[in-house]
């Protein structure tokens, strides 16, 4: 059985962007960038399922500009079998990306699709439902426990208030979330050994794949700042300060 | 005919998150809810008198009763024909449910929106909220998703909607749904709490995280949260979360306990009126959002706390 596992190239989780003068954007020209979590969970998680003997091969797959290639040697790195990398320097949407992962869905006909359940810089938390309604396959999002058979999928969801189960009919398409488990640290002779793995280069053309751009960013703003707050000496103080100052109790 | 909201509920009473979107739904035209379900007769009866409800559209069919996004997009994708927007407040039913939707019709979807600016133009947060991101688009249709915290709740009274039946499509039969379990609570809901008490790390185990928070709560009607490493460490169960990847809370009152305040976790507080840190650590992030810090050991300010309080 195949696995295809998307991952995205973003600002790494520790760093705090900043809106960049003019608004246009976030400033990124010389910040780290990492695999998004979500995304190393989701590897994470199809490693997990060859180590076990229920899948076979994994292909990695990323869309974006040539440094995206880093971002898939880390998934090789970690036990991708191999990469598919659509070059592209467009920003493209959820929709766009979903389309053309199904492009290359319909090419690999893997039987588990997974990927992360948002990308930690645009939070639009979208891209795995709509990959599985463009393949009309079933879809687990925020996934915290996968048990996976022959022809079904057993999934534990995250959701409001607890947690729910869910049997999918393969093919199926799964969206980590942060407790499906703790993704490893990548070895020295692992990554010289993914240098050797298989990445194949696609153009964005060769897909024949509508991307074009419909929803357009006007500028990017600055969260409303807090104002500056004040340190209390004691309980005393702050139960004061709560009551008569901001009123809230 | 505008915008067509999908209510959340468990087939006996709807969710209070689904009025945030009915709210926000109001600026942008006439709001008709989907209730879809099984045996929900009494949420289309809390529906139609939700204020600023005009249509309430049921549709009834033992496939519909856990609201499963393969079930329910079909449906929601043929009655979406006669509406301008679809909507639903960004939960894990919405989104869950949206974007399978918006896929379907091939149109874009907005997620999380916080501010309506005109119809075809919205503000969103990006970068685990340290960016806001206002975008605009041609498309004549669209998927949204509001932010509950950023949207007021419609009021429970004084509408009066009709109610149409719709009929259920066939089911799919790719997914089933096996069990849900819910944390058991007395508490009020946390995304919907006045005041909100949360815990990090620093309460160093399950135990003090129930002993030390449970009578502060307790005091103050509050709902308790839990910061991500709390949860990873199991002091707390994980829907506890709050943060960029769990729960968005905008309470009047936030007490954050023996949280560090990293930015995942201050991205879903950010919005509450009055944010106040217990902390140890002088140079916690936490201190830099909080109105009122108290540094020092928590183990013996919150108690002290809880004690003042209560008198």
């Amino acid at each position: 059985m195949k696995a295809l596992v998307a991952v995205k190239r973003v600002v790494d989780y520790n760093v705090k962007v900043r809106v960049k003068a003019d608004s246009s954007d976030v400033d990124i020209g010389n910040v780290k960038m990492s695999m998004n979590p979500f995304d190393e969970i989701a590897v994470e998680e199809a490693v997990r399922l060859k180590e076990a003997g229920k899948i076979s091969e994994i292909v990695a797959v990323s869309i974006g500009e040539k440094k995206c290639e880093d971002t898939l040697r880390t998934a090789l790195a970690m036990g991708a079998d191999r990469a598919i990398h659509i070059e592209t320097d467009t920003k493209l949407e959820p929709l766009a990306v979903a389309k053309l992962l199904k492009a290359v869905a319909d090419k690999e006909n893997p039987q588990i699709l997974l990927l992360g359940k948002q990308a930690i810089d645009d939070d639009a938390n979208q891209t795995a439902q709509m990959l599985a309604a463009l393949l009309n396959a079933p879809q687990a999002t925020f996934a915290s426990k996968v048990e996976l058979g022959n022809d079904k999928v057993v999934v534990t969801r995250e959701i409001d208030g607890g947690e729910e189960v869910v049997v999918l009919t393969l093919p199926a398409v799964i969206s980590a979330d942060l407790r499906l488990n703790e993704p490893r640290f990548v070895k020295l002779p692992n990554i010289m050994a993914a240098k050797k793995k298989p990445l194949e280069k696609v153009a964005l053309a060769d897909l024949n794949v509508d991307t074009a751009t419909r929803v357009n960013v006007m500028k990017v703003l600055e969260p409303k700042a807090r104002q500056a707050g004040v340190k209390v000496a004691n309980v005393a103080e702050l139960v004061e300060k709560l009551k008569n100052e901001a009123k809230v109790i | 005919m505008s915008v067509l909201v999908i209510a959340e509920h468990n087939n006996q009473h709807l969710n209070p998150a689904t009025l945030h979107a009915v709210q926000a739904a109001v600026q942008l035209g006439e709001v008709h809810l989907l209730v879809a379900g099984n045996g929900v007769a009494a949420v289309a009866d809390e529906a139609k008198q939700i204020a600023g409800v005009v249509r309430v559209c049921v549709a009834e069919a033992p496939h519909y009763a856990e609201g499963l996004a393969e079930e329910l997009t079909p449906l929601v994708v043929k009655l979406a024909a006669d509406y301008r927007y679809v909507a639903a407040t960004a939960t894990a039913f919405g989104k869950n449910l949206m974007p399978r939707v918006a896929a379907v019709l091939d149109i874009p979807q907005i997620s999380d929106l916080t501010e309506i600016v005109d119809k075809q133009t919205f503000v969103r947060p990006i970068y685990a909220g340290n960016a806001f991101e206002m975008v605009q688009t041609p498309s004549e249709k669209l998927v949204l998703t509001f932010r509950a915290t950023a949207f007021e709740a419609a009021a429970v009274a004084g509408g009066n909607a009709e109610v149409v039946n719709v009929d259920a499509l066939e089911a799919q039969n790719i997914s089933h749904f096996v069990k849900r379990e819910l944390t058991q609570s007395d508490r009020p809901d946390l995304t919907q709490a006045n005041v909100v008490v949360t815990g990090g790390r620093a309460l160093a185990s399950a135990e003090n995280f129930k002993q030390i928070l449970t009578p502060l709560a307790d005091v103050l009607g509050a709902a308790i949260g839990a910061s991500r490493s709390a949860v990873e460490a199991e002091y707390a169960p994980n829907d506890l979360q709050v943060g960029q990847t769990g729960k968005v809370v905008a309470p009047q009152l936030y007490i954050a306990i023996g949280v560090s305040g990293a930015i995942q976790h201050v991205a879903g507080i950010q919005d509450s009126k009055v944010i106040v840190a217990i902390n140890k650590d002088t140079d916690a992030p936490i201190f830099n959002v909080a109105d009122y810090g108290i540094v020092g050991d928590l183990f013996e300010i919150v108690p002290k706390l809880t004690k003042a309080l209560r008198n």
